[in-house]
């Protein structure tokens, strides 16, 4: 019986979990069950495979999330380098790859204020493997430059381990040159195409002449994530784990 | 065991103009205490969020109790943004001291060490840089060409949590949340409140001791059942969702907020 075709945001979180290939320790922050799934797909496969073992620490988990220092361990780690990747998103996300979490207009008594910057001023700097992450794509978000630098993209004259790998939206997904300071874009997913992703995004990128359609989720992939990885996620993402469900049987 | 007070006599600690370090919501958030002292009502304090906080400081901000912050973040999470700090933030009403979450955790452990700054990556290139002119970049004294952040020291006057249990000598279970020990430490008194009191000490089996705040640190506990809500306390009770929620509809008018707080306030009376 062939499975039922992935959903678009099953299509993210196998895209994720691809993105993430070859790392050993992964981090999620805190509100990001996206990124939680992939990280959790990545470790249903490559165990179902026979391949290296992921470590996961999910803020916000007790059943996935080995940290025991509190506060501490995720930034003291990152910054020895033991964390392979990280997942950062923003209210603005310009083309340098500079992003904002603090909020839009002149700072500080900005007409819209977001939470604010958390750790990115830091794991921006520190984690090797950073995938930006914003569903949303609008040149809302999309700008060509951020009102508030939370955490630069690049940087020059600093120790700087960590930085931008790749950018993925809820319409494509796109690579970083860290030489050129600019994205390429790497793939649309299905249903979306270029000239949707271009009139979306209010920065200028690189774009091969016919994008290819972001890969789908093989069988195995898609059992993993629809069993085993939607019950871990239940734990921290209730609601997150039964609106996939209900997507899937839609 | 003479530093256990009422709820009432723990929040008459905190005066006007005081700092308050205060955890991020998971880690147990003094909730009662948070409403005890809102009906005290002292005027101009510093909050420390170590390092984000949510509805804790929000309430503290629409009560007008707030007269600077240093966080790293506000959020009320799933429920959305944190209504009365973004309003107030709008509004220039309290003094905003944006920072970074290890940025803090940094200034708490120069705090705790008594030494005036700590050293910290990152940061050069972020416009937090612009935001607090009290964070510097010096150069490595050991290594050429290496510039780096350093961040003042932290020493709140008071740390304020919740947590499960004290026992009768004074001593707090604080589990994992190793922030809580570093917020003792770095402050100048310790308040608590908890679940419950037991009668044998956390410190005379290995197995908990480890995760204990021993009483030097603790100036008073307050019992407090349900401390946290409608926030979570690990290993005891989970955030109330819809609660949260509710908050988050109703804050975001001032009519609405008033209406949150007043009743807010009144609760934990009515439970004693």
């Amino acid at each position: 019986m062939t499975p039922r075709p992935a959903s678009s945001r099953e299509i993210l979180i196998a895209t994720i979990a691809d993105l993430l290939t070859g790392v050993r320790t992964v981090a999620v922050g805190a509100s990001s069950p996206i990124p939680a799934a992939g990280a959790m797909l990545l470790r249903a496969r490559n165990e179902a495979r026979g391949r290296e073992r992921i470590r996961i620490a999910v803020l916000g988990s007790r059943e996935h999330n080995f940290f025991t220092n509190g506060a501490f361990e995720l930034f003291d780690c990152a910054a020895q380098g033991r964390i392979d990747a990280f997942f950062l998103g923003g209210g603005q996300i310009d083309g340098q790859a500079n992003i904002n979490l603090v909020g839009t207009g002149d700072y500080p008594r900005t007409e819209v204020r977001w939470p604010g910057s958390f750790g990115s001023a830091f794991l921006y700097y520190a984690v090797p493997r950073v995938i930006l992450f914003r569903e949303e794509h609008s040149r809302r978000v999309f700008v060509d430059k951020v009102d508030f630098v939370s955490a630069p993209g690049t940087s020059e004259g600093i120790v700087r381990t960590g930085g931008p790998y790749a950018l993925l939206t809820g319409l494509a997904l796109f690579d970083f040159d860290k030489e050129r300071k600019r994205f390429r874009l790497r793939s649309v997913h299905r249903g979306a195409t270029s000239a949707e992703v271009k009139a979306n995004t209010g920065f200028d990128y690189d774009a091969p002449t016919s994008p290819p359609i972001t890969v789908e989720p093989d069988a195995e992939t898609l059992a993993l994530l629809r069993g085993r990885v939607r019950q871990e996620l239940a734990e921290t993402y209730p609601q997150f784990a039964a609106s996939l469900v209900v997507e899937t049987e839609a | 065991m003479e530093n256990l007070i009422s709820l009432e006599a723990l929040a008459a600690h905190v005066k006007d103009a005081a700092s308050l370090a205060v955890p991020a919501d998971r880690a147990g958030v003094a909730m009662a205490a948070t409403a005890a002292i809102i009906a005290a009502g002292p005027k101009n304090l510093h909050l420390v969020c170590v390092p984000v906080s949510g509805v804790q400081a929000d309430l503290l901000i629409g009560a007008g109790l707030v007269g600077s912050i240093e966080t790293s973040a506000v959020t009320l999470g799933e429920a959305g943004g944190a209504p009365r700090f973004s309003a107030g933030v709008r509004a220039g009403a309290f003094r905003l001291m944006d920072a970074t979450c290890p940025a803090i955790l940094a200034g708490l452990t120069a705090g705790q060490k008594g030494v005036p700054f700590m050293p910290i990556r990152g940061i050069i290139g972020s416009d937090l840089m612009k935001a607090r002119p009290d964070w510097r970049i010096i150069g490595n004294p050991f290594a050429p060409d290496d510039p780096i952040v350093v961040v003042p020291a932290i020493r709140p006057d008071f740390a304020l949590f919740h947590a499960p249990e004290a026992d009768r000598f004074g001593n707090v279970r604080i589990g994992r949340q190793a922030e809580l020990a570093a917020m003792a430490y770095a402050a100048k008194a310790t308040l608590v409140t908890v679940e419950r009191i037991r009668e044998t000490s956390l410190l005379a089996d290995e197995n908990s001791a480890a995760g204990v705040l021993p009483a030097l640190y603790v100036t008073a506990i307050a019992e407090a059942r349900n401390g946290a809500w409608p926030l979570g306390l690990w290993g005891e009770y989970l955030v109330d969702d819809a609660e949260v929620a509710r908050y988050a509809r109703m804050a975001k008018s001032p009519d609405g907020f008033a209406a949150y707080v007043e009743a807010f306030v009144r609760r934990p009376r009515a439970a004693a």
